[in-house]
């Protein structure tokens, strides 16, 4: 019968199914970090159970490590609490852990990917809604609750109901200056945080064949932001490039590649709901609101509420504008920045680095604002000192810090100051998410580099 | 888990959509390693503002959320699960649920109640209208019942049998050892794994 890739990719790892009950799915790869995993280890141990499978389950330290003197013990006592609990549990468990300082430390889905263990047709779960991220690879990836990270320490399955499937369609090139990121803004612009819900959705056409794996994860990264718990594209020449070599890339390479082949959608599969964007019509693309949906192009200006028809989202985005201390009307571009954040599992790899140092080469930050560079892993962190991109951006005036999820969500020292606004690469422009009273604008890597330089939101074509 | 059959309470009309697990709970509450005491950090932010709606006398008992479309989206911390259950609410009202704080919920015994939006603004409105009224969520009828009128709603069977029961989804697992063991002796070799460390 044909299916959908996520459909197929579900129906391999059925353990066990009855009619009216979830089905009962095997689970690959288990990533855990410090933040989600704590109560589910003492949950174990308080019924006596042990991790069923330590060899498919890896751990690393990115949620609320600092990204400053990690050679020194973490000053706040809670996190370090937090942290210390986790290298505990994974002794004790038999669980292998990168942990702050270790090469392979770094953001729980920049690490996976880079390791090689991200692979197409598996099941990978993490405690992180943006686990969705390693569907780039053509696997099925979502972000579980603390009590279903326990059960999957203890059987490494879970209980699921199947989700339906919607179909993203981009055909076209994206437009010089657009990228991945503005990419998905703007799906979630068009289809709303709740859009996704009950879904999974499948990237397909010209315009994401074309990206690179990096665009492709950014994409994957923000389906949780239109409500779909997982988001995944079909692997191809891209993909089996980008995981050949790597520390954990299949032994027997020639029957994995053969089997990653039969990854896609069937031709007549069908979709319970199918949408298409026009690549070429997209254009840079910012948040102005505190939900991933209030987005639009950076040329636009601030909308009116007055406008808007629905009363529920009239009184959200005026809500969204109080808080965020905008004027209905303003162009976008007017828009004073006090901090700039390049980073996160959105947009913390090396290709976002590399863009964004392109662009701030030789050049200097506007003297009104600070710009923090935080590389999502310290292999990616390396990487770019290879390159000699640090220098560029210590030379532009940012800082160049370790690797982590920093001000993304701000529980470790990076935060936005009540009232500072910030142009950030994140994931996420809620209410106080980088800080309280902190007011986040999401943007891609070249918009936030522009944006440094300009001191107010901008693009590489402004400068 | 505690049984859930039905509960009797006074409500909350938060009327705000898009309520994000950020505003139920700041990432700063994030640190403890315990699955309790996080009530302090239920709607901190909001919590500041004296007009904030939980901050009202009338309200302050409530064990029932009236919410907006969309509840609890964002992240997938089970902590906003548990910092409402510690405040003390056992039910939330939306017409819609972001997918992972759902099944959080379910999972820990926190009653989501999915109403179509105009039932969700009646019962705004009569609960504002009377802050005393009193909301029956029934699971064993699946209603939620207030001043004569019953409104039903669905959860599938086998979540609701759960709940009525107040099973550990681990324990029944478990008892599927047999299954998992047979899928794991035909699982593909070419999966990766984490150990031995390469």
């Amino acid at each position: 019968m044909a299916g959908t890739l996520a459909e197929k990719i579900w129906a391999e790892h059925v353990v066990r199914r009855v009619q009216g009950e979830p089905d009962l799915l095997y689970i690959d790869l288990h990533l855990i970090h410090e933040v989600t995993s704590a109560q589910a280890f003492d949950g174990l141990r308080l019924a006596g159970r042990k991790v069923r499978r330590p060899e498919l389950t890896i751990a690393t330290e990115d949620h609320n490590t600092p990204t400053q003197n990690i050679d020194r013990p973490i000053a706040d006592p809670v996190s370090k609490l937090q942290v210390d609990t986790l290298r505990n549990n994974c002794a004790e468990f038999g669980v292998r852990i990168h942990s702050l300082g270790d090469i392979d430390q770094g953001i729980v889905h920049v690490v996976g990917p880079q390791l090689g263990l991200t692979q197409p047709g598996m099941t990978i779960v993490c405690g992180d809604s943006h686990t969705s991220t390693h569907g780039a690879f053509g696997a099925l990836a979502f972000g579980i609750g603390t009590s279903e990270v326990e059960h999957v320490l203890a059987t490494q399955t879970l209980p699921l109901v199947r989700p339906k499937t919607m179909a993203i369609n981009v055909e076209g090139a994206l437009p010089a200056g657009v990228t991945a990121k503005d990419l998905i803004l703007a799906i979630i612009a068009h289809i709303g945080t709740g859009g996704g819900q009950g879904y999974v959705l499948e990237y397909r056409g010209s315009a994401i064949r074309a990206l690179s794996m990096e665009g492709r994860m950014t994409v994957c990264n923000m389906s949780i932001e239109a409500g779909a718990r997982a988001g995944l594209i079909a692997p191809d020449e891209t993909t089996f490039n980008y995981i050949r070599g790597r520390a954990n890339a299949p032994q027997d390479w020639d029957a994995a590649l053969a089997y990653w082949s039969t990854l896609t959608s069937d031709a007549d599969a069908t979709f319970d709901r199918e949408i298409t964007i026009n690549a070429a019509e997209l254009a840079p693309f910012v948040t102005w609101g505190t939900n991933p949906a209030q987005g639009l192009p950076l040329s636009q200006n601030v909308p009116d509420p007055a406008l808007i028809q629905d009363p529920e989202e009239r009184g959200a985005a005026q809500r969204a504008l109080d808080y965020m201390d905008l004027k209905a009307g303003t162009p976008l571009k007017k828009i004073v920045i006090d901090t700039v954040f390049l980073g996160s599992c959105t947009n913390g790899r090396i290709e976002d680095l590399r863009v964004a140092a392109a662009i701030l080469d030789g050049k200097h930050i506007a003297s009104t604002l600070r710009m923090l560079v935080v590389p999502g892993s310290a292999r990616v962190r390396l990487q770019a000192e290879a390159e000699g991109l640090d220098k560029v951006f210590i030379q532009a005036g940012a800082e160049w810090r370790n690797a982590g999820c920093s001000m993304c969500l701000g529980m470790n020292p990076d935060q936005l100051a009540p009232g500072e606004r910030s142009a950030s690469t994140s994931n996420r422009n809620f209410e106080g998410r980088q800080g309280k009273g902190g007011r986040t604008h999401l943007v891609s890597p070249l918009v936030a580099a522009a944006t440094a330089l300009r001191g107010t939101l901008s693009s590489p074509a402004d400068l | 888990m505690e049984k859930f059959i039905t509960h009797t309470g006074t409500a909350l009309p938060l009327r705000r959509s898009n309520v994000d697990t950020d505003q139920i709970i700041p990432a700063v509450y994030l640190k403890r390693v315990t699955r309790s005491g996080y009530e302090d950090g239920l709607f901190a932010a909001w919590r500041k503002d004296p007009e904030f709606v939980l901050n009202k006398a009338e309200f302050k008992a409530a064990t029932i959320v009236v919410a907006g479309q969309d509840f609890g989206t964002g992240s997938s911390r089970e902590h906003a699960v548990w910092a409402l259950q510690n405040y003390g609410f056992k039910v939330v009202i939306s017409s819609r649920f972001a997918d992972i704080f759902r099944s959080n919920s379910l999972k820990g015994g926190l009653l989501t109640v999915i109403l179509p939006q105009e039932s969700v603004e009646a019962l705004w409105k009569a609960i504002e209208a009377n802050p005393a009224l009193a909301l029956t969520v029934s699971l064993e009828d699946r209603t939620v019942s207030y001043d004569g009128e019953s409104l039903g709603f669905e959860l599938d069977d086998y979540t609701r049998w759960r709940l009525m029961e107040g099973l550990d989804d681990i324990g029944l697992t478990l008892k599927q050892t047999d299954s998992i063991d047979a899928f794991e002796n035909v699982r593909s070799k070419l999966k990766p794994a984490t150990l031995p460390v390469k």
